[in-house]
Protein backbone atom coordinates (compact mmCIF):
# COMPACT_ATOMS: atom_id res chain seq x y z
CA UNK A 1 0.00 0.00 0.00
CA UNK A 2 1.29 3.36 -0.81
CA UNK A 3 0.85 6.66 1.31
CA UNK A 4 1.66 9.77 1.05
CA UNK A 5 1.07 13.27 3.09
CA UNK A 6 0.25 16.65 0.60
CA UNK A 7 0.67 19.30 2.38
CA UNK A 8 -0.32 22.54 0.81
CA UNK A 9 0.54 26.55 1.64
CA UNK A 10 1.56 29.66 0.49
CA UNK A 11 4.82 30.78 2.69
CA UNK A 12 4.14 34.36 2.27
CA UNK A 13 0.69 34.23 3.63
CA UNK A 14 0.53 34.25 7.15
CA UNK A 15 -1.21 31.28 8.43
CA UNK A 16 -2.24 30.10 5.03
CA UNK A 17 1.75 28.34 5.41
CA UNK A 18 0.35 26.29 8.10
CA UNK A 19 0.26 23.02 5.42
CA UNK A 20 4.02 23.85 4.83
CA UNK A 21 4.38 23.45 8.59
CA UNK A 22 3.00 20.11 8.74
CA UNK A 23 5.51 19.04 6.32
CA UNK A 24 8.53 19.97 8.32
CA UNK A 25 7.24 18.67 11.41
CA UNK A 26 6.62 15.57 9.81
CA UNK A 27 9.70 14.93 7.83
CA UNK A 28 12.42 12.34 9.18
CA UNK A 29 9.52 10.92 11.09
CA UNK A 30 7.25 8.85 9.03
CA UNK A 31 7.87 5.26 7.47
CA UNK A 32 9.82 4.96 4.52
CA UNK A 33 8.25 4.65 1.68
CA UNK A 34 5.69 7.40 3.30
CA UNK A 35 5.94 10.22 0.53
CA UNK A 36 5.78 14.30 2.01
CA UNK A 37 4.96 16.75 -1.02
CA UNK A 38 4.81 20.03 -0.65
CA UNK A 39 2.05 22.06 -2.51
CA UNK A 40 0.53 25.15 -3.48
CA UNK A 41 -2.62 24.76 -4.58
CA UNK A 42 -1.81 24.57 -8.21
CA UNK A 43 -5.00 21.35 -8.96
CA UNK A 44 -2.91 19.39 -11.63
CA UNK A 45 0.08 19.20 -9.32
CA UNK A 46 -1.97 18.36 -6.59
CA UNK A 47 -3.56 15.53 -8.55
CA UNK A 48 -0.71 14.35 -9.65
CA UNK A 49 1.11 14.25 -6.22
CA UNK A 50 -1.59 11.69 -5.30
CA UNK A 51 -2.22 9.72 -8.27
CA UNK A 52 -1.80 6.17 -7.70
CA UNK A 53 -1.69 5.98 -4.14
CA UNK A 54 -3.86 3.78 -1.76
CA UNK A 55 -3.76 6.38 1.17
CA UNK A 56 -3.87 10.62 0.96
CA UNK A 57 -3.61 12.76 3.84
CA UNK A 58 -4.13 16.48 2.74
CA UNK A 59 -3.39 19.49 5.26
CA UNK A 60 -4.29 23.10 4.39
CA UNK A 61 -5.56 26.16 6.01
CA UNK A 62 -8.95 26.73 5.98
CA UNK A 63 -11.25 29.86 6.73
CA UNK A 64 -14.34 28.73 7.98
CA UNK A 65 -15.59 31.46 11.15
CA UNK A 66 -14.25 28.97 13.82
CA UNK A 67 -11.20 30.16 16.10
CA UNK A 68 -8.05 30.49 14.44
CA UNK A 69 -6.37 26.67 15.37
CA UNK A 70 -9.29 24.64 15.01
CA UNK A 71 -8.61 21.65 13.40
CA UNK A 72 -11.20 19.90 10.96
CA UNK A 73 -10.85 16.57 9.91
CA UNK A 74 -12.46 15.40 7.16
CA UNK A 75 -12.75 11.64 5.58
CA UNK A 76 -12.82 12.76 1.55
CA UNK A 77 -12.59 8.92 0.29
CA UNK A 78 -16.46 8.05 0.27
CA UNK A 79 -18.14 11.62 0.54
CA UNK A 80 -17.73 14.92 -0.83
CA UNK A 81 -15.75 17.99 0.87
CA UNK A 82 -17.36 20.92 2.24
CA UNK A 83 -17.04 23.14 -0.35
CA UNK A 84 -17.20 26.01 2.03
CA UNK A 85 -13.74 26.47 4.52
CA UNK A 86 -11.76 25.17 1.36
CA UNK A 87 -12.54 27.71 -0.70
CA UNK A 88 -10.79 30.24 1.42
CA UNK A 89 -6.88 30.12 0.34
CA UNK A 90 -4.82 32.08 -2.01
CA UNK A 91 -5.24 29.17 -4.63
CA UNK A 92 -7.20 29.09 -7.57
CA UNK A 93 -9.15 26.00 -8.07
CA UNK A 94 -10.41 24.99 -4.57
CA UNK A 95 -8.84 22.36 -2.78
CA UNK A 96 -12.32 20.75 -2.11
CA UNK A 97 -13.07 20.99 -5.79
CA UNK A 98 -10.08 19.80 -6.76
CA UNK A 99 -10.66 16.46 -4.32
CA UNK A 100 -14.15 16.70 -6.31
CA UNK A 101 -12.66 16.53 -9.64
CA UNK A 102 -9.99 13.80 -8.80
CA UNK A 103 -12.84 11.96 -7.46
CA UNK A 104 -14.82 12.14 -10.25
CA UNK A 105 -11.98 11.10 -12.58
CA UNK A 106 -11.16 8.29 -10.29
CA UNK A 107 -7.68 9.63 -9.35
CA UNK A 108 -8.68 10.10 -5.37
CA UNK A 109 -7.25 7.69 -3.12
CA UNK A 110 -9.93 5.48 -1.57
CA UNK A 111 -8.74 6.57 1.80
CA UNK A 112 -8.38 9.93 1.68
CA UNK A 113 -8.08 12.39 5.04
CA UNK A 114 -8.53 16.32 5.02
CA UNK A 115 -6.87 17.64 7.81
CA UNK A 116 -7.97 21.71 7.69
CA UNK A 117 -6.43 24.24 9.69
CA UNK A 118 -8.12 26.95 11.14
CA UNK A 119 -6.33 30.27 9.68
CA UNK A 120 -6.58 33.24 11.95
CA UNK A 121 -4.68 35.62 9.54
CA UNK A 122 -3.68 35.44 6.00
CA UNK A 123 -1.61 38.50 5.71
CA UNK A 124 1.50 39.08 3.49
CA UNK A 125 4.78 38.45 5.21
CA UNK A 126 3.33 37.36 8.61
CA UNK A 127 4.77 34.61 10.73
CA UNK A 128 1.73 31.57 11.68
CA UNK A 129 -0.20 33.03 14.73
CA UNK A 130 0.47 30.97 17.53
CA UNK A 131 -2.57 28.69 17.84
CA UNK A 132 -1.77 27.82 14.34
CA UNK A 133 1.80 27.21 14.79
CA UNK A 134 0.83 24.84 17.99
CA UNK A 135 -2.40 23.26 15.54
CA UNK A 136 0.51 22.22 13.18
CA UNK A 137 1.82 20.27 15.81
CA UNK A 138 -0.97 19.04 16.51
CA UNK A 139 -1.99 17.65 13.03
CA UNK A 140 1.35 16.27 12.42
CA UNK A 141 1.29 14.39 15.35
CA UNK A 142 -2.11 12.98 14.70
CA UNK A 143 -0.91 11.95 10.76
CA UNK A 144 2.09 10.41 12.80
CA UNK A 145 -0.18 7.98 14.78
CA UNK A 146 -3.06 7.47 11.74
CA UNK A 147 0.03 6.66 9.36
CA UNK A 148 1.08 4.00 12.05
CA UNK A 149 -1.97 2.12 12.43
CA UNK A 150 -3.00 2.79 8.83
CA UNK A 151 -6.23 4.79 10.32
CA UNK A 152 -7.48 6.85 7.76
CA UNK B 1 -47.68 53.89 -12.70
CA UNK B 2 -47.07 51.02 -10.15
CA UNK B 3 -43.79 50.24 -8.22
CA UNK B 4 -41.28 48.36 -9.81
CA UNK B 5 -40.93 45.01 -8.28
CA UNK B 6 -38.38 44.70 -5.49
CA UNK B 7 -36.12 41.27 -5.98
CA UNK B 8 -32.85 40.71 -4.13
CA UNK B 9 -31.06 37.71 -5.28
CA UNK B 10 -27.86 36.77 -3.38
CA UNK B 11 -25.44 33.85 -4.09
CA UNK B 12 -22.71 32.97 -1.31
CA UNK B 13 -19.64 32.78 -3.92
CA UNK B 14 -18.73 32.96 -7.37
CA UNK B 15 -16.65 30.41 -8.01
CA UNK B 16 -14.36 29.79 -11.13
CA UNK B 17 -12.82 33.17 -10.38
CA UNK B 18 -8.97 33.01 -9.50
CA UNK B 19 -9.39 34.42 -5.57
CA UNK B 20 -12.06 36.52 -3.88
CA UNK B 21 -13.89 39.62 -4.89
CA UNK B 22 -17.64 40.48 -5.18
CA UNK B 23 -20.00 41.98 -7.36
CA UNK B 24 -22.95 44.25 -6.50
CA UNK B 25 -25.60 44.57 -9.35
CA UNK B 26 -28.90 46.83 -7.99
CA UNK B 27 -31.71 46.90 -10.67
CA UNK B 28 -34.29 49.51 -10.38
CA UNK B 29 -37.52 48.40 -12.76
CA UNK B 30 -35.40 47.89 -16.04
CA UNK B 31 -32.94 50.36 -14.96
CA UNK B 32 -29.47 49.14 -13.89
CA UNK B 33 -28.67 51.47 -11.47
CA UNK B 34 -25.16 50.43 -9.72
CA UNK B 35 -22.79 48.31 -10.88
CA UNK B 36 -19.55 47.74 -8.58
CA UNK B 37 -16.82 44.97 -8.77
CA UNK B 38 -15.15 45.13 -5.43
CA UNK B 39 -11.74 43.68 -4.51
CA UNK B 40 -9.91 43.44 -1.08
CA UNK B 41 -7.04 43.08 -1.49
CA UNK B 42 -5.02 44.91 -4.12
CA UNK B 43 -1.10 44.31 -4.63
CA UNK B 44 -0.30 47.86 -2.94
CA UNK B 45 0.48 45.36 0.21
CA UNK B 46 3.41 43.89 -1.64
CA UNK B 47 4.32 46.93 -2.63
CA UNK B 48 4.95 48.20 0.77
CA UNK B 49 6.48 44.55 1.65
CA UNK B 50 9.11 45.52 -1.47
CA UNK B 51 10.17 48.73 -0.06
CA UNK B 52 13.75 48.13 1.58
CA UNK B 53 13.77 44.72 0.39
CA UNK B 54 17.60 44.01 -2.35
CA UNK B 55 16.79 44.47 -6.05
CA UNK B 56 17.83 40.98 -6.61
CA UNK B 57 15.09 39.51 -4.39
CA UNK B 58 11.91 40.88 -6.59
CA UNK B 59 11.51 38.20 -9.40
CA UNK B 60 11.37 35.77 -6.09
CA UNK B 61 8.80 37.45 -4.25
CA UNK B 62 6.22 38.89 -6.80
CA UNK B 63 6.02 35.49 -8.30
CA UNK B 64 3.87 34.77 -4.49
CA UNK B 65 1.53 37.67 -5.71
CA UNK B 66 0.01 35.49 -7.97
CA UNK B 67 -0.16 31.67 -8.20
CA UNK B 68 -1.69 31.68 -11.63
CA UNK B 69 0.88 34.34 -13.40
CA UNK B 70 4.24 34.06 -11.36
CA UNK B 71 5.80 34.22 -14.40
CA UNK B 72 4.21 37.44 -15.77
CA UNK B 73 5.23 38.50 -12.08
CA UNK B 74 8.81 37.83 -12.74
CA UNK B 75 9.12 39.05 -15.99
CA UNK B 76 7.95 42.18 -15.50
CA UNK B 77 9.56 42.59 -11.89
CA UNK B 78 13.14 41.73 -13.52
CA UNK B 79 13.16 43.73 -17.03
CA UNK B 80 12.37 46.77 -14.66
CA UNK B 81 15.03 46.04 -12.62
CA UNK B 82 17.34 45.33 -14.87
CA UNK B 83 16.47 48.71 -16.98
CA UNK B 84 17.01 50.51 -13.84
CA UNK B 85 20.27 49.01 -13.74
CA UNK B 86 20.98 49.66 -16.99
CA UNK B 87 21.47 46.27 -18.76
CA UNK B 88 19.02 44.45 -20.99
CA UNK B 89 18.99 40.99 -21.67
CA UNK B 90 19.12 39.34 -24.98
CA UNK B 91 19.82 36.35 -27.59
CA UNK B 92 19.31 32.85 -25.69
CA UNK B 93 18.58 34.21 -22.47
CA UNK B 94 15.27 36.71 -23.61
CA UNK B 95 14.23 33.59 -25.81
CA UNK B 96 14.38 31.15 -22.91
CA UNK B 97 12.68 33.62 -20.88
CA UNK B 98 9.53 33.60 -24.06
CA UNK B 99 9.48 30.10 -23.54
CA UNK B 100 8.91 30.11 -19.76
CA UNK B 101 6.10 32.61 -20.59
CA UNK B 102 4.47 29.94 -22.75
CA UNK B 103 4.60 27.64 -20.08
CA UNK B 104 2.51 30.02 -18.00
CA UNK B 105 0.77 30.74 -20.75
CA UNK B 106 -0.32 27.42 -21.35
CA UNK B 107 -0.88 26.97 -17.82
CA UNK B 108 -3.25 29.60 -17.37
CA UNK B 109 -5.24 29.21 -20.70
CA UNK B 110 -6.14 25.50 -19.82
CA UNK B 111 -7.23 26.14 -16.46
CA UNK B 112 -10.01 28.73 -17.69
CA UNK B 113 -10.58 27.82 -20.95
CA UNK B 114 -11.59 24.03 -19.76
CA UNK B 115 -12.09 24.40 -16.94
CA UNK B 116 -13.30 27.59 -15.43
CA UNK B 117 -14.80 28.86 -18.47
CA UNK B 118 -16.20 26.28 -20.37
CA UNK B 119 -18.30 25.18 -17.98
CA UNK B 120 -20.77 28.40 -18.43
CA UNK B 121 -21.27 27.90 -22.11
CA UNK B 122 -21.62 24.24 -21.41
CA UNK B 123 -24.78 24.79 -19.02
CA UNK B 124 -22.65 22.81 -15.77
CA UNK B 125 -22.28 24.91 -12.61
CA UNK B 126 -18.33 23.73 -12.67
CA UNK B 127 -15.71 21.41 -14.23
CA UNK B 128 -16.89 18.78 -11.41
CA UNK B 129 -20.37 18.04 -13.64
CA UNK B 130 -18.04 18.66 -16.81
CA UNK B 131 -16.37 16.13 -16.00
CA UNK B 132 -18.91 13.49 -14.82
CA UNK B 133 -20.49 13.83 -18.50
CA UNK B 134 -17.42 14.77 -20.67
CA UNK B 135 -14.22 13.06 -18.17
CA UNK B 136 -11.80 13.18 -22.26
CA UNK B 137 -12.65 16.69 -22.22
CA UNK B 138 -11.55 17.26 -18.51
CA UNK B 139 -8.92 15.28 -18.94
CA UNK B 140 -7.43 16.84 -21.99
CA UNK B 141 -6.99 20.32 -19.76
CA UNK B 142 -5.22 18.21 -17.14
CA UNK B 143 -3.13 16.87 -19.36
CA UNK B 144 -2.38 19.73 -21.16
CA UNK B 145 -1.92 21.84 -17.75
CA UNK B 146 0.56 19.09 -17.02
CA UNK B 147 2.73 20.33 -20.34
CA UNK B 148 2.81 23.70 -18.90
CA UNK B 149 3.77 22.33 -15.84
CA UNK B 150 6.46 20.44 -17.17
CA UNK B 151 7.75 23.10 -19.28
CA UNK B 152 8.18 25.42 -16.11
CA UNK B 153 9.93 22.88 -14.46
CA UNK B 154 12.47 22.26 -17.13
CA UNK B 155 13.29 26.10 -17.88
CA UNK B 156 11.95 27.57 -14.41
CA UNK B 157 12.92 24.49 -11.87
CA UNK B 158 9.67 24.54 -10.38
CA UNK B 159 6.58 23.76 -11.29
CA UNK B 160 4.42 26.50 -10.10
CA UNK B 161 6.19 29.40 -8.38
CA UNK B 162 9.89 29.46 -10.90
CA UNK B 163 12.98 29.68 -8.90
CA UNK B 164 15.33 30.11 -11.72
CA UNK B 165 14.90 33.39 -12.66
CA UNK B 166 17.01 35.99 -11.59
CA UNK B 167 17.77 40.22 -12.85
CA UNK B 168 20.41 39.54 -15.33
CA UNK B 169 19.09 36.32 -16.67
CA UNK B 170 18.77 32.48 -14.81
CA UNK B 171 20.45 30.80 -12.29
CA UNK B 172 20.92 28.03 -14.98
CA UNK B 173 20.58 27.67 -18.76
CA UNK B 174 18.84 24.26 -19.61
CA UNK B 175 20.78 22.26 -21.80
CA UNK B 176 19.69 21.56 -25.40
CA UNK B 177 19.07 17.49 -24.26
CA UNK B 178 16.85 18.67 -21.32
CA UNK B 179 14.50 20.62 -23.42
CA UNK B 180 14.27 17.82 -26.28
CA UNK B 181 12.07 15.70 -24.31
CA UNK B 182 9.15 18.84 -24.15
CA UNK B 183 8.76 18.51 -28.21
CA UNK B 184 6.60 15.43 -28.45
CA UNK B 185 4.76 16.86 -25.68
CA UNK B 186 4.38 20.22 -26.63
CA UNK B 187 3.12 18.95 -30.29
CA UNK B 188 0.91 16.93 -28.15
CA UNK B 189 -0.35 20.35 -26.58
CA UNK B 190 -0.92 22.22 -29.74
CA UNK B 191 -3.07 18.80 -31.11
CA UNK B 192 -5.34 19.31 -27.63
CA UNK B 193 -5.33 23.18 -28.17
CA UNK B 194 -6.14 23.05 -31.62
CA UNK B 195 -8.95 20.65 -30.83
CA UNK B 196 -10.36 23.41 -27.74
CA UNK B 197 -10.67 25.95 -30.73
CA UNK B 198 -12.88 23.65 -32.46
CA UNK B 199 -14.93 22.90 -29.60
CA UNK B 200 -14.68 26.46 -28.24
CA UNK B 201 -15.67 28.03 -31.51
CA UNK B 202 -18.97 26.13 -31.64
CA UNK B 203 -19.77 27.51 -28.71
CA UNK B 204 -23.38 29.53 -28.51
CA UNK B 205 -22.38 33.26 -27.31
CA UNK B 206 -24.36 36.04 -26.09
CA UNK B 207 -25.11 38.58 -28.45
CA UNK B 208 -22.64 41.67 -27.16
CA UNK B 209 -20.44 43.76 -28.52
CA UNK B 210 -18.69 46.89 -27.27
CA UNK B 211 -16.21 49.38 -29.14
CA UNK B 212 -13.48 48.67 -26.54
CA UNK B 213 -9.90 50.53 -26.50
CA UNK B 214 -7.74 48.04 -26.76
CA UNK B 215 -4.35 48.06 -24.98
CA UNK B 216 -1.50 45.68 -25.49
CA UNK B 217 2.22 45.26 -26.16
CA UNK B 218 3.86 45.97 -29.75
CA UNK B 219 7.22 44.43 -30.98
CA UNK B 220 8.00 44.35 -34.43
CA UNK B 221 7.64 40.57 -36.09
CA UNK B 222 6.11 38.97 -32.26
CA UNK B 223 3.10 38.67 -31.10
CA UNK B 224 3.47 40.09 -27.61
CA UNK B 225 4.26 38.53 -24.78
CA UNK B 226 7.46 39.83 -22.75
CA UNK B 227 8.74 43.45 -24.66
CA UNK B 228 7.36 45.66 -26.53
CA UNK B 229 5.51 49.63 -26.78
CA UNK B 230 2.22 49.95 -25.04
CA UNK B 231 -0.23 50.45 -27.90
CA UNK B 232 -3.88 51.04 -28.44
CA UNK B 233 -6.42 50.60 -31.39
CA UNK B 234 -6.84 54.46 -30.95
CA UNK B 235 -3.54 55.77 -31.36
CA UNK B 236 -1.64 55.13 -27.84
CA UNK B 237 1.68 53.98 -29.10
CA UNK B 238 4.72 54.92 -26.12
CA UNK B 239 7.02 53.11 -24.60
CA UNK B 240 7.02 51.18 -21.32
CA UNK B 241 8.71 54.47 -19.35
CA UNK B 242 6.02 56.72 -20.09
CA UNK B 243 3.16 54.85 -18.84
CA UNK B 244 2.54 56.73 -16.41
CA UNK B 245 2.42 59.56 -18.29
CA UNK B 246 -0.96 58.08 -19.48
CA UNK B 247 -2.19 55.70 -17.42
CA UNK B 248 -4.05 56.72 -13.86
CA UNK B 249 -5.16 54.73 -11.02
CA UNK B 250 -7.98 55.80 -8.88
CA UNK B 251 -9.29 54.69 -5.51
CA UNK B 252 -13.40 53.89 -5.50
CA UNK B 253 -15.09 53.42 -2.50
CA UNK B 254 -16.46 50.12 -3.03
CA UNK B 255 -13.06 48.59 -3.56
CA UNK B 256 -9.50 48.15 -2.03
CA UNK B 257 -8.21 47.98 -5.17
CA UNK B 258 -7.76 51.09 -7.50
CA UNK B 259 -8.99 51.31 -10.86
CA UNK B 260 -7.00 52.15 -13.71
CA UNK B 261 -8.13 54.03 -16.67
CA UNK B 262 -6.28 55.77 -19.82
CA UNK B 263 -6.27 59.65 -18.49
CA UNK B 264 -7.35 61.25 -22.30
CA UNK B 265 -9.95 58.36 -22.44
CA UNK B 266 -11.13 56.20 -19.84
CA UNK B 267 -11.61 52.30 -19.51
CA UNK B 268 -9.82 50.01 -22.08
CA UNK B 269 -9.43 46.30 -22.20
CA UNK B 270 -5.85 44.28 -22.25
CA UNK B 271 -5.79 40.20 -22.77
CA UNK B 272 -6.60 38.17 -25.52
CA UNK B 273 -8.87 39.83 -27.22
CA UNK B 274 -6.67 43.12 -27.44
CA UNK B 275 -3.54 41.04 -28.44
CA UNK B 276 -5.32 39.26 -31.06
CA UNK B 277 -7.16 42.68 -32.22
CA UNK B 278 -3.67 44.00 -32.71
CA UNK B 279 -1.12 41.64 -33.45
CA UNK B 280 -3.20 38.55 -34.87
CA UNK B 281 -1.48 38.66 -37.56
CA UNK B 282 1.87 38.04 -35.91
CA UNK B 283 0.55 34.71 -34.31
CA UNK B 284 2.35 31.35 -35.93
CA UNK B 285 0.69 30.21 -39.29
CA UNK B 286 -1.02 27.43 -37.65
CA UNK B 287 -2.55 29.98 -34.70
CA UNK B 288 -3.57 31.96 -37.67
CA UNK B 289 -5.15 29.03 -39.39
CA UNK B 290 -7.24 27.75 -36.36
CA UNK B 291 -8.17 31.35 -35.84
CA UNK B 292 -9.22 31.81 -39.23
CA UNK B 293 -11.39 28.05 -39.25
CA UNK B 294 -13.15 29.10 -36.04
CA UNK B 295 -14.23 32.26 -37.87
CA UNK B 296 -12.26 34.74 -35.86
CA UNK B 297 -11.49 38.42 -37.02
CA UNK B 298 -9.38 41.11 -35.38
CA UNK B 299 -12.17 42.92 -35.05
CA UNK B 300 -13.93 40.73 -33.07
CA UNK B 301 -15.23 42.73 -30.34
CA UNK B 302 -17.47 40.32 -28.35
CA UNK B 303 -15.94 39.45 -25.01
CA UNK B 304 -17.78 36.35 -24.73
CA UNK B 305 -15.58 34.94 -27.64
CA UNK B 306 -12.11 35.80 -25.38
CA UNK B 307 -12.59 31.95 -24.85
CA UNK B 308 -11.65 31.12 -28.53
CA UNK B 309 -8.77 33.67 -28.58
CA UNK B 310 -7.81 31.83 -24.90
CA UNK B 311 -7.47 28.86 -27.28
CA UNK B 312 -5.95 30.22 -30.28
CA UNK B 313 -3.39 31.51 -27.70
CA UNK B 314 -2.97 28.07 -26.51
CA UNK B 315 -2.10 26.56 -30.19
CA UNK B 316 0.33 29.55 -29.94
CA UNK B 317 1.97 29.21 -27.07
CA UNK B 318 2.76 25.29 -27.92
CA UNK B 319 3.59 26.43 -31.16
CA UNK B 320 5.84 29.01 -29.86
CA UNK B 321 7.47 27.25 -27.67
CA UNK B 322 8.13 24.54 -30.22
CA UNK B 323 9.90 27.25 -32.13
CA UNK B 324 11.96 28.32 -29.39
CA UNK B 325 13.38 24.66 -28.41
CA UNK B 326 14.13 24.18 -32.05
CA UNK B 327 16.27 27.07 -32.14
CA UNK B 328 17.68 27.15 -28.85
CA UNK B 329 21.40 27.35 -28.67
CA UNK B 330 23.12 27.15 -24.87
CA UNK B 331 24.43 30.70 -23.99
CA UNK B 332 27.81 31.06 -22.58
CA UNK B 333 26.83 31.92 -19.26
CA UNK B 334 23.10 31.80 -18.08
CA UNK B 335 23.43 35.50 -17.09
CA UNK B 336 24.74 38.86 -17.64
CA UNK B 337 26.53 40.64 -14.82
CA UNK B 338 23.97 43.14 -12.76
CA UNK B 339 25.54 45.96 -10.46
CA UNK B 340 23.31 48.20 -8.98
CA UNK B 341 23.20 51.82 -9.39
CA UNK B 342 20.49 54.62 -8.51
CA UNK B 343 17.48 54.93 -10.87
CA UNK B 344 13.73 54.06 -11.94
CA UNK B 345 13.18 51.17 -14.11
CA UNK B 346 10.09 49.93 -15.67
CA UNK B 347 8.95 46.51 -16.89
CA UNK B 348 5.51 46.07 -18.55
CA UNK B 349 4.39 41.85 -19.99
CA UNK B 350 1.57 40.28 -21.01
CA UNK B 351 0.14 38.01 -18.46
CA UNK B 352 -2.10 35.84 -19.75
CA UNK B 353 -5.28 37.99 -18.94
CA UNK B 354 -3.05 41.09 -19.99
CA UNK B 355 -0.33 43.56 -19.57
CA UNK B 356 1.36 43.57 -15.99
CA UNK B 357 3.55 46.93 -15.69
CA UNK B 358 5.47 47.39 -12.94
CA UNK B 359 7.99 50.19 -11.90
CA UNK B 360 10.79 50.13 -8.95
CA UNK B 361 13.23 52.80 -7.87
CA UNK B 362 16.29 51.97 -6.16
CA UNK B 363 19.13 53.33 -4.66
CA UNK B 364 23.01 53.15 -5.43
CA UNK B 365 23.41 49.42 -3.22
CA UNK B 366 19.95 48.07 -5.28
CA UNK B 367 18.30 48.73 -1.77
CA UNK B 368 14.29 49.13 -3.33
CA UNK B 369 12.69 52.75 -2.54
CA UNK B 370 9.75 52.54 -4.02
CA UNK B 371 7.27 49.86 -6.43
CA UNK B 372 4.18 49.96 -8.42
CA UNK B 373 2.73 47.24 -9.51
CA UNK B 374 -0.42 47.42 -12.14
CA UNK B 375 -2.12 44.05 -12.95
CA UNK B 376 -4.29 43.68 -15.69
CA UNK B 377 -7.16 42.59 -13.69
CA UNK B 378 -7.03 46.82 -12.69
CA UNK B 379 -6.15 47.30 -15.86
CA UNK B 380 -9.89 45.59 -16.94
CA UNK B 381 -11.65 46.53 -13.43
CA UNK B 382 -13.86 49.21 -15.50
CA UNK B 383 -14.60 47.59 -18.69
CA UNK B 384 -15.74 44.49 -16.66
CA UNK B 385 -18.28 46.72 -15.15
CA UNK B 386 -19.13 48.46 -18.01
CA UNK B 387 -19.62 44.73 -19.59
CA UNK B 388 -21.75 43.55 -16.48
CA UNK B 389 -24.20 47.00 -16.69
CA UNK B 390 -24.26 46.43 -20.53
CA UNK B 391 -25.21 42.25 -19.82
CA UNK B 392 -27.68 43.15 -17.36
CA UNK B 393 -29.31 45.90 -19.49
CA UNK B 394 -29.74 43.49 -22.52
CA UNK B 395 -30.69 40.44 -20.21
CA UNK B 396 -33.33 41.96 -17.71
CA UNK B 397 -36.24 39.16 -18.58
CA UNK B 398 -34.14 36.65 -17.86
CA UNK B 399 -35.20 34.76 -14.76
CA UNK B 400 -32.87 35.24 -11.79
CA UNK B 401 -30.68 32.64 -11.35
CA UNK B 402 -29.87 32.76 -15.20
CA UNK B 403 -29.17 36.33 -14.78
CA UNK B 404 -26.67 35.31 -12.45
CA UNK B 405 -24.78 32.80 -14.32
CA UNK B 406 -24.70 35.47 -17.16
CA UNK B 407 -23.26 37.46 -14.86
CA UNK B 408 -20.42 34.98 -14.00
CA UNK B 409 -20.07 34.54 -17.09
CA UNK B 410 -18.87 37.96 -17.93
CA UNK B 411 -16.82 38.43 -14.73
CA UNK B 412 -14.64 35.24 -16.21
CA UNK B 413 -14.24 36.41 -20.25
CA UNK B 414 -11.91 38.73 -18.62
CA UNK B 415 -10.06 35.82 -16.39
CA UNK B 416 -9.68 37.91 -13.74
CA UNK B 417 -6.96 37.61 -11.63
CA UNK B 418 -8.20 38.43 -8.35
CA UNK B 419 -5.93 35.88 -6.40
CA UNK B 420 -3.12 39.07 -6.87
CA UNK B 421 -6.02 39.43 -4.18
CA UNK B 422 -8.20 37.38 -2.60
CA UNK B 423 -10.50 34.67 -1.58
CA UNK B 424 -14.13 35.05 -2.30
CA UNK B 425 -16.05 36.58 -4.77
CA UNK B 426 -19.69 36.97 -3.60
CA UNK B 427 -22.71 38.27 -6.13
CA UNK B 428 -25.53 40.16 -5.10
CA UNK B 429 -28.23 41.39 -7.49
CA UNK B 430 -30.33 43.49 -6.47
CA UNK B 431 -33.90 44.36 -8.22
CA UNK B 432 -35.90 47.53 -6.87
Amino acid sequence: MTAVVVCVGNRLRGDDAVGLEVARHLRGTLPAGVGITEREGEPTTLIDAWDGADALWVVDAVSSGSEAGTVHRLEAGEQPLPQGPFRASTHHVSLAETVELARVLGRLPAQTVVYGIEGGSFAIGEPLTPAVAAAAVAVADAIREEVATGAG
Amino acid sequence: MSTPKTKTIRTDALARVEGEGAMYVRIAGREVEEVKLNIYEPPRFFEAFLRGRGFTEVPDITARICGICPVAYQMSSVTAMEMACGIEVDGQLRALRRLLYCGEWIESHALHVFMLHAPDFLGYPSAIELARDAPDVVASALEMKKIGNELMTVVGGREVHPINVKVGGWYRAPRKGELAPLVPKLERAREIALEAVRITSGFDFPDYEQDYELVALDHPGEYPIDRGRVVSNRGLDIPVTEYDDHFVEEHVEWSNALHSRIIERGSYLCGPLARFALAADRLSPIARDAAREAGLEPSERNPFKSIVVRSVELVYAADEALRIIAEYEEPDAPAVEVEPRAGVGYGCTEAPRGILYHRYEIDAEGSILDAKIVPPTSQNQRTIEEDLRGVVERSLDMPDEELTIRCEQTIRNYDPCISCATHFLTLDVERR
